[in-house]
């Protein structure tokens, strides 16, 4: 989303899902998942919206939908690449929106080859180092910076350092592409080399008789969800998009997003109502915990983290990062804003508002990295707060291991969750792999407060900051997170300023210390337990100027260090020092977009791009999708939303030679945050793994990629160790071995891993135990039974699970063969009321390149009926299978 | 046999003078999305006890059907059939009281299709409904209850009170529905109160309140019962024939339900009665019958003394 429109959000909210006339929910069930959202999805359908649903198995959504559409887990690119294909060869993309507000005429540089050229790969692909030199990619005669992904790929040259330097996981540059501002166009799209041309050549192949072969869709029903969503695309009907992990959770997740960001920039949908692509996040703030992230890469507001290239300062760092042309221009002010809110009177103009500061990445450092350092000693300790990585992780054994060689380990949970209790009764103990008297990793475990007996904010799947108020104390010990870390800050704080004072600290020791001592971290407490005051935290987010009076917009924001601001996304949201977040407004007190019911970012906007709901003049594409426009007698845009716009820049607005950041925005220019103002058909920067998406198989698949020569995406992520062994795909010898494709999700009763739902009776009963579902085929071959046992097998692991023999799971004809499918939720754990085997148990450390996001929603696997063996006889059996599938160290790494 | 009642006030006729409008639950499970929120919510507000973690097998619902512990209960049914097309094929011969002894689910060896119940073609469709106490105009629970524990409220709904309920146990076989059910522990009869504490406060329903699609819609049954009229209409003219109500009915053998739904199939899919009479319907003609028996045991009981009598 991020790469394609600007910004790494929904562009749409769920109420506005109403005004659809067609959603296609992919890789998501949101009945089950969101089952509050989708209330507007049902809103939809009664006023006369078509519903499809395409997803592996028939669940709650699929029951509520027009159409089901089953298709084989990980083929997703090759279906919707084949709606584009259609859209392409039968010209029903929106030519105008196309031609105004996308890249589709711009011209790419001459280096560039794409995958129909090279077999499945793009130009610039290094064998040896598994990834691209994604120069190769960029437009002619202009070189952009994405709006966000991977913008430290062209470091060197960005910044004209020459040399490459070490310990930069993301940054392959070499080679130069020439700076310059304008990119060049072809607005009758026929230069062989423009982006309209490279998508219909890359498309070309992705024909309905591919599709049917490869994702087990007959081309009939392939063909009628093409005509639905087309028929109801264009300038007086529009279509939604709904998304979830379905699509991310795979070794080319961001491209499965992509693949959709293209189809939905070609029909005219982004930024009008009842269009969009609405990225349904998996609990409560995730989009909050990317927005300020818990990400190792991220900075608050989508500011990348510095990597630690040689004396890089400030300007250097703005210089590689920033943008010439729209908002990401101004990123020098974010940031230095960012940093006067963390080190306030400390971060003055002559020590760079202490960016040196900021820790530095010295490669990619997600959650599964992080194992393999647990494991090599490099990482000694660790916290866990609402995460319980030991059933919620990909091949959670290696999570486990990884924690039993830390020297310790904090766990803030509220219910006692295996994360914290592995040690004593995990798996590796009952197999003797771990024996608990060697363990030497001390476990706290520290009981945390729940969302009623705290104050905070939510920031929900549109973007919306809702706060919640504080209903009870919590009981006992238990404690909020601000409070654990506060009080974690201040007491650290206390200690280091202590030896400083007293000279206990070497001189090195004590320059470490202080960014630490510098922090601002003046919170005021309240209660008995000097909880924090949540909302001045709020009011630092927001920011203030150097009059200390709170900002209502980004805009204010300044690179001189006289304003601070905590996350610049977010400036507003304390706007007039009132907490807009807290605002309740009935709906039936306002206009639909509801816009005084909570505040979403960027500056209370709801439907992101919203300028693209008007036509190149600023007027309505038509008067039923009306939305945003400019109104010529006030000269500024106006309409039911607050417009994503410069609100006085007219339609016709041209800007000066030379003009830089916003101010270089045409008045056409809708994706403001794009270094060109355009939606990206073609991606030129920002993505490690292809400009296009390519249909590539999941990195353990039962079926040879049709399409290409090449299998796998060439640049997924794989983490070697003997515990993380993979499968062989088809055509390697033993793919017959693990002949099933899994897929894992999860159900209406119970939250991610279990935390917060298998020790509350009343939804453990919903729920009570764990299952597989298999179609009655399926049931038939390997002699299971309907509420038997089965036990299903990876070269990870072998996990056991109930049977329900069911319709819902269909098998599918894929490349002339039956392929069967088995669904497995992922909830489940020892502990707790409800308990059963962790499912992620059996998942491999392979991952999105992009993301670092394993690939769990579809592998391979073989199930067979009766349960798991006990003790050291289940890993006796995963190593039979080993054996079996001549599986080695060596095995699915292939580029 | 009696003819059931035209539309009474079930409130009026229990001496509530000026009351509000009778209150109901129109469940309309063509928008169910099965998320079994109003189970939840039912359970949370009247701290009804959680009652076995048991996998049951029977698709999505391991809740089985009401009971003393579970008083909101959504049904799960797989069916190789597809929406507009309406061929239940199941017999319309199931004793009711049979039905009710089961509880309010199908159970597998009485379901017309189970997960593992073999079909033909690629129709599929999975309904889910979700159940509650239906509030009958005749009330048999009522009727029957010796010590008043059941009583009509001011809103034409039936409650039971636990403080003065003896566990005596009739009302439960009295429930053409299998709804009120006593509690294992303590050996009272419990159910669904339409939540009255809430109804008291000017607030809706536990379940309703959480249901995210409004599949449960609470309010004054009159509005209910034509909202639902215009529903099932909608839904003839979208292609969905077998759109039907049922309980909605003031003639039917309990006087028309205070909850009452709109499904997609025959009832006995959903695990409800086809036909379902009020229990204490023929208790004035079996009266009738018993005086007039006893009449004739006692005359015989004289002509026999009398014979003996005459006898010595």
């Amino acid at each position: 989303m991020g790469t394609s429109f600007g910004r790494g959000g929904a562009t749409t909210f769920q109420q506005d899902l109403a005004n659809s006339d067609c959603i296609v929910i992919q890789g998501s069930n949101m009945a089950e998942c969101h089952p509050v959202g989708f209330q507007w999805v049902m809103e939809a359908k009664a006023r006369g919206a078509k519903v499809i649903h395409v997803d592996p198995r028939f669940t709650r959504t699929s029951a509520l939908a027009d159409i089901h559409v089953p298709l084989r887990a990980g083929s997703d690119i090759a279906f919707l690449g084949g709606i584009i294909n259609y859209v392409l060869e039968h010209e029903k993309y929106f030519r105008e929106y196309m031609l105004a507000y996308t890249n589709a005429a711009t011209i790419v540089n001459e280096r560039f080859a794409g995958a129909d050229e090279l077999d499945g790969v793009f130009s610039g692909l290094d064998r040896e180092r598994r990834s691209y030199d994604v120069s190769t990619w960029q437009y002619e005669g202009a070189e952009v910076q994405a709006a966000s992904g991977k913008r430290d790929q062209l470091w060197a040259e960005r910044t004209r350092h020459g040399v490459r330097q070490s310990g930069r996981g993301e940054a392959h540059g070499s080679g130069g592409a020439e700076i310059g501002t304008e990119p060049r166009t072809d607005e009758t799209l026929e230069h062989p080399r423009c982006v309209f041309q490279i998508l219909k050549r890359h498309f070309a192949r992705y024909t309905p008789e591919r599709v049917e072969e490869i994702c087990g869709v007959p081309r009939e029903k392939f063909l009628q969800v093409c005509e639905l969503l087309t028929e109801n695309s264009g300038r007086e009907r529009t279509s939604a998009f709904a998304y979830a992990v379905g699509w991310t959770q795979h070794t080319v997740g961001v491209q499965y997003i992509r693949t959709a960001g293209i189809l939905q920039a070609l029909l005219g949908n982004i930024g009008r109502p009842g269009g969009g692509i609405l990225a349904l996040r998996g609990h409560a703030s995730i989009q909050g915990s990317t927005d300020i992230p818990t990400l190792f890469n991220l900075l608050p507001g989508y500011i990348p983290m510095p990597h630690a290239h040689t004396n890089e300062d400030l300007a250097t760092f703005v210089e590689a990062e920033s943008a010439q042309k729209g908002y990401w221009g101004n990123m020098k002010s974010y940031l230095v804003s960012l940093l006067k809110a963390w080190w306030g009177p400390a971060a003055t103009p002559d020590n760079e508002f202490r960016f040196d500061y900021l820790p530095r990445l010295t490669g990619s450092h997600s959650t599964y990295e992080t194992v393999l350092e647990q494991l090599d000693g490099t990482c000694n300790g660790y916290f866990l707060m609402g995460e319980n990585p030991a059933v919620g992780s990909a091949n959670a054994k290696m999570q486990r291991l990884g924690m039993a060689a830390l020297d310790w380990l904090v766990v803030r949970d509220f219910s006692l969750i295996e994360s914290a209790t592995w040690w004593q009764d995990g798996p590796e103990i009952e197999t003797g792999e771990l024996r608990t008297e060697d363990i030497a990793t001390e476990v706290f475990f520290l009981p945390a407060a729940a969302h009623t007996e705290k104050d905070g904010s939510f920031t929900n799947t549109q973007r919306l900051l809702q706060w919640h108020h504080q209903a009870v104390e919590p009981e006992g010990d238990a404690r909020s997170d601000l409070w654990f870390i506060y009080h974690l800050g201040r007491r650290i704080r206390e200690k280091l300023a202590a030896a400083a004072r007293d000279g206990t600290r070497k001189e090195a020791d004590a320059e470490r210390d202080r960014p630490v001592l510098d922090l601002t971290w003046d919170y005021p407490t309240k209660g008995r337990h000097a909880e924090p005051e949540a909302e001045a935290v709020l009011a630092e987010i927001n920011g203030w100027n150097a009059d200390a009076e709170p900002l209502s917009t980004y805009e204010q924001l300044k690179d001189d260090g006289s304003t601070a601001c905590g996350c610049w996304i977010y400036c507003g949201v304390y706007a007039e020092g009132v907490n807009q977040a807290a605002r309740r407004k009935p709906g039936t007190e306002q206009n639909w977009v509801a816009s005084e019911w909570a505040w979403a970012w960027p500056l209370n906007r709801r439907i992101l791009y919203n300028r693209a709901s008007a036509d190149p003049d600023g007027k309505p594409w038509s008067e039923r999708k009306a939305y945003v426009w400019w109104d010529a007698e006030q000269e500024k845009w106006t309409g039911h939303d607050i417009p994503d716009f410069k609100a006085t820049k007219a339609p016709d607005f041209e800007p000066e030679e030379g003009a830089k950041g916003p101010d270089a925005l045409r008045g056409t220019d809708a994706f403001i945050m794009q270094a060109d103002g355009k939606a990206w058909l073609y991606v030129p920067a920002g993505l490690t793994d292809g400009p296009l998406p390519t249909h590539y198989e999941p990195h353990e698949s039962p079926f040879a990629n049709l399409l290409y020569g090449q299998q796998r995406n060439p640049v997924r992520q794989l983490l070697r160790h003997e515990n993380n062994r993979f499968q062989p795909s088809d055509g390697q010898p033993g793919a017959d071995v693990f002949p099933y494709v899994l897929t894992t999700y999860r159900l209406t009763e119970h939250h991610t891993a279990g935390g917060m739902s298998r020790w509350q009776p009343y939804l453990a009963e919903l729920q009570p135990e764990l299952f597989c579902e298999i179609s009655p085929e399926l049931a038939t071959e390997r002699g299971l039974e309907h509420l038997g046992w089965a036990t299903i097998v990876t070269a990870r692991t072998a996990i056991e699970a109930r049977v329900l023999v069911t319709d819902r799971v269909s098998p599918l004809r894929v490349q002339g063969r039956t392929l069967h499918q088995v669904g497995v939720p992922y909830h489940w754990g020892p502990n707790g009321l409800s308990t059963g085997d962790a499912v992620n148990e059996l998942a491999s450390m392979a991952l999105d390149p992009n993301t670092h996001i394993q690939e769990v929603k579809a592998l391979t696997c073989d199930i067979r009926p009766g349960r798991r063996p006990r003790g050291p006889e289940r890993v006796e059996l995963v190593e039979r299978y080993q054996r079996e599938a001549g599986i080695t160290d060596e095995t699915g790494t292939e580029v | 046999m009696t003819t059931a009642r035209t539309p009474v006030d079930p409130a009026g006729d229990s001496g509530y003078a000026d009351h509000p409008p009778r209150m109901g639950f129109f469940t309309d499970t063509t928008v169910c999305i099965g998320c079994k929120a109003c189970e939840v919510a039912c359970k949370e507000w009247n701290a009804v006890p959680e009652d076995g973690l048991d996998l049951t097998g029977m698709s999505y619902d391991n809740t089985v059907g009401l009971g003393a512990d579970t008083w909101r209960h959504v049904a799960f049914i797989e069916q190789r059939k597809p929406i507009g097309r309406q061929d239940p094929g199941l017999h319309h011969d199931q004793d009711v009281l049979t039905m009710a002894e089961h509880g309010t689910a199908t159970q597998p060896p009485e379901a017309g299709m189970t997960p593992t119940t073999p079909g033909a073609g690629d129709d599929f469709r999975w309904l889910m409904a979700s159940d509650v106490c239906k509030h009958c105009t005749h009330a048999a629970c009522l009727d029957v209850c010796p010590t008043g524990s059941l009583f009509r409220t001011e809103f034409g709904t039936v409650v039971v009170q636990e403080d003065i309920c003896n566990g005596c146990g009739y009302c439960i076989p009295a429930c053409p529905y299998g709804v009120i059910d006593q509690r294992k522990d303590d050996g009272r009869a419990w159910k669904c109160t339409l939540c009255y504490d809430r109804l008291g406060d000017g607030l809706e329903p536990a379940c309703a309140k959480a249901c995210p699609t409004d599949s449960i819609q609470f309010g004054p049954l009159d509005e209910l019962r034509e909202r639902a009229g215009r529903r099932v209409e909608q839904l003839h003219e979208a292609g969905v024939p077998e759109a039907r109500l049922y309980g909605a009915d003031p003639d039917d053998g309990v006087g028309g339900d205070g909850a009452f739904f709109l499904l997609l199939d025959e009832p006995e899919v959903y695990g409800f009665p086809p036909d379902p009479v009020v229990t204490t319907r023929d208790l004035p003609a079996m009266w009738r019958h018993v005086a007039s028996a006893a009449a004739t045991l006692a005359a015989g009981a004289v002509a026999a003394f009398l014979g003996a009598r005459k006898g010595r």
